[in-house]
């Protein structure tokens, strides 16, 4: 079907193929499309052929790391000793992307199947998934399905007549980008501010209320029935490029670009395919200038790369950024870079949770800076203040929200550096009040 | 829990305090101890039954927060703080988040914060409009970069927003 337009012929469509269509959010519309069969099967096999299954699919953290999941499920302590949790991370707040919401918001019943089989491999009985405050409309739509689920049986003390119990808890964010952050979001659920936490511990050995946790993200979660259903070789398969890239993945395109919204792509699709056939280019009578092909906390690409690059995680970084969550930010030719680069410094200052200095000193001044550029009061100095700040934003910090600061003002000043010059100079009309 | 509008509520800001966790609400509350291995954990979830009541968190009210989950007050507060969708002072009837984050900025979200300033009669971010009608903020990153400019209004979702859809939207919320 395809939300908000028809699915393109070149897109895979796995996850996305119910999007759009009202019955396959119900518990017996989502049976009737197939539904809940992976779960009844999951729930026969053992814990360790589930993790070896979903190892061999080659599935990678959907969420920005892209760390290999079934990797991570066999961290979690083979006995089970004290209570084992799982974490759905649905707090999708990374400028740029709007995947996750359409998952909950069309198929909340894969969401759900994907996170009771990933809970009966890691040995966990209970499930909280973290949706982010804002999300008015999924959290309604997951509660509903959620009900619906314990109501036929998916869940609850005796999943299925397996004997085993899953449950599943919905937590509800309250504006907070850094939850996102894997211990923050654990922090949150614990009645906490969201500060990350320093690792180790990392998760799967000391995680949420202290118990070994895993924390895996919407759309991870909601490919695993498939895996299930179809079998690893099948998943493994869809390949275009690097064979460590598999499966398909969730593209959600905007900014300056005709079409935008979610495509569904086998890994290693052609960029160029993604951002012309599939999204219709940059408006009539205008030139793409640069795109953040994973988010805001990757670096900016250049057109040229962007056209150049393979979409998966290798292809991305062999052009200089990172595939990250896949949200693709299109900036056209008429786009003042200086100013966009200033609004993503202003935002991760905004959501710095300010327990190291790098990072609530730094996204601030690094702010401060860029807009007394724009104010036309910058310096040539400034350039190597912005490089400094930013590399002592780089790797120096509990998480990874200041290098995701640093990332686009490095990239930009290397890639855009006449903008900057513009402003310094004077040559351009000051676009914001003198500080 | 339920998201039922957790904005614009009629709390007052004088007289004496009236508890939030009485009645049906305290029921709630308590199967929510069964989801959670301990009281703390459902600091988020009950301010967000305070919101829902209340329309803000107040001080009292952090303090009845803190007494049922026995917890401090300033520990609440240090809480409550962090959380940017928790209001800590009355708002307007309706109000307005705007994003203006880069995906949203590109496509003309602040000609869309100016148009919603200037129709509501707030005139500036944080301001509540004279009638007590509207309250609008900045907001970062809504999660809905595809579809340009994204608001909520309280608990509604509204894309695709342009300056000319500013008074037809508007006149949804009396």
């Amino acid at each position: 079907m395809g939300y908000p337009h028809p699915s393109d012929p070149k897109e895979t469509v796995v996850l996305s193929k119910y999007f759009g269509d009202p019955e396959a959010r119900t518990y017996d519309g989502w049976v009737k499309r197939g539904g809940y069969e992976a779960l009844r099967k999951a729930l026969g096999m053992t814990r360790e052929a589930i993790v070896e299954e979903v190892k061999a699919s080659g599935l990678r953290g959907r969420g920005g790391a892209g760390f290999p999941t079934g990797l991570k499920w066999s961290f979690m302590p083979k006995d089970v000793v004290k209570p084992h949790y799982l974490v759905c991370n649905a707090d999708e707040s990374e400028p740029g992307t709007f995947k996750d919401r359409e998952i909950m918001r069309w198929t909340p019943h894969a969401l759900i199947e994907g996170c009771a089989i990933a809970a009966h491999a890691i040995g966990a009985e209970r499930c909280y998934i973290y949706i982010r405050g804002e999300f008015t409309e999924p959290w309604k739509v997951m509660s509903a399905a959620v009900r619906e689920a314990y109501a036929h049986g998916a869940l609850g003390a005796n999943a299925f007549g397996s004997g085993r119990r899953i449950d599943i808890v919905l937590h509800r964010g309250a504006g907070a980008y850094i939850c996102g952050e894997e211990t923050a979001m654990l922090n949150s659920i614990e009645g906490k501010r969201g500060n990350p936490r320093i690792k180790p511990p990392f998760p799967a050995v000391a995680g949420v209320f202290g118990m070994p946790t895993t924390v895996n993200n919407v759309e991870t979660l909601a490919a695993v029935p498939h895996i299930i259903n179809r079998g690893a070789a099948w998943y493994k398969s869809l390949c275009l490029g690097n064979a460590k890239s598999t499966g398909t993945k969730l593209i959600s395109i905007c900014g300056h670009i005709q079409r935008p919204g979610n495509y569904e792509v086998t890994m290693g699709t052609p960029m160029k395919e993604i951002l012309y056939d599939m999204a219709g280019g940059p408006p009539a009578g205008r030139t793409i200038k640069a795109v953040i092909p994973g988010g805001s906390s990757v670096p900016i690409m250049t057109r040229e790369e962007a056209e150049a690059a393979l979409f998966d995680y290798e292809g991305i970084i062999e052009q200089g950024s990172m595939l990250g969550s896949a949200g693709m930010i299109v900036m056209d030719d008429t786009t003042d870079m200086v100013y966009q680069i200033w609004r993503l410094a202003r935002f991760y200052a905004h959501e710095s949770c300010a327990q190291c200095t790098q990072c609530r000193e730094g996204t601030a001044w690094t702010t401060r800076v860029l807009a007394r550029i724009l104010a036309g009061q910058g310096k040539q100095e400034d350039y190597q203040l912005l490089l400094d700040l930013a590399e002592n934003m780089t790797g120096k910090t509990i998480c990874v929200l200041s290098d995701s600061c640093a990332a686009p003002v490095v990239s930009g000043i290397r890639k855009f550096k006449d903008e900057f010059e513009a402003y310094i100079a004077g040559a351009r009309e000051p676009a914001l009040a003198a500080v | 829990m339920s998201v039922h509008s957790a904005h614009g509520g009629a709390d007052t800001a004088t007289g004496p305090y009236r508890p939030v966790f009485t009645g049906e609400t305290r029921t709630r509350l308590e199967e929510l101890f069964a989801r959670y291995p301990t009281k703390q954990a459902c600091l988020l979830p009950a301010l967000w039954m305070v919101q829902e009541e209340r329309g803000w968190i107040s001080e009292p009210a952090i303090g009845e927060v803190a007494e049922v989950l026995e917890l401090t007050p300033a520990y609440v507060k240090g809480v409550v703080t962090f959380y940017t969708m928790y209001h800590t002072h009355p708002v307007g009837r309706h109000f307005i988040q705007v994003c203006t984050t880069t995906p949203c900025n590109i496509c003309g979200a602040e000609e869309v914060v100016r148009s919603i300033l200037a129709a509501t009669g707030c005139g500036e971010l944080g301001a509540t409009s004279p009638d007590g009608r509207f309250t609008v903020m900045e907001v970062e990153c809504l999660g809905a970069c595809g579809f340009a400019t994204a608001i909520l209004v309280n608990d509604d979702f509204i894309e695709s927003v342009t300056p000319d859809k500013v008074p037809g939207i508007l006149a949804r919320y009396p």
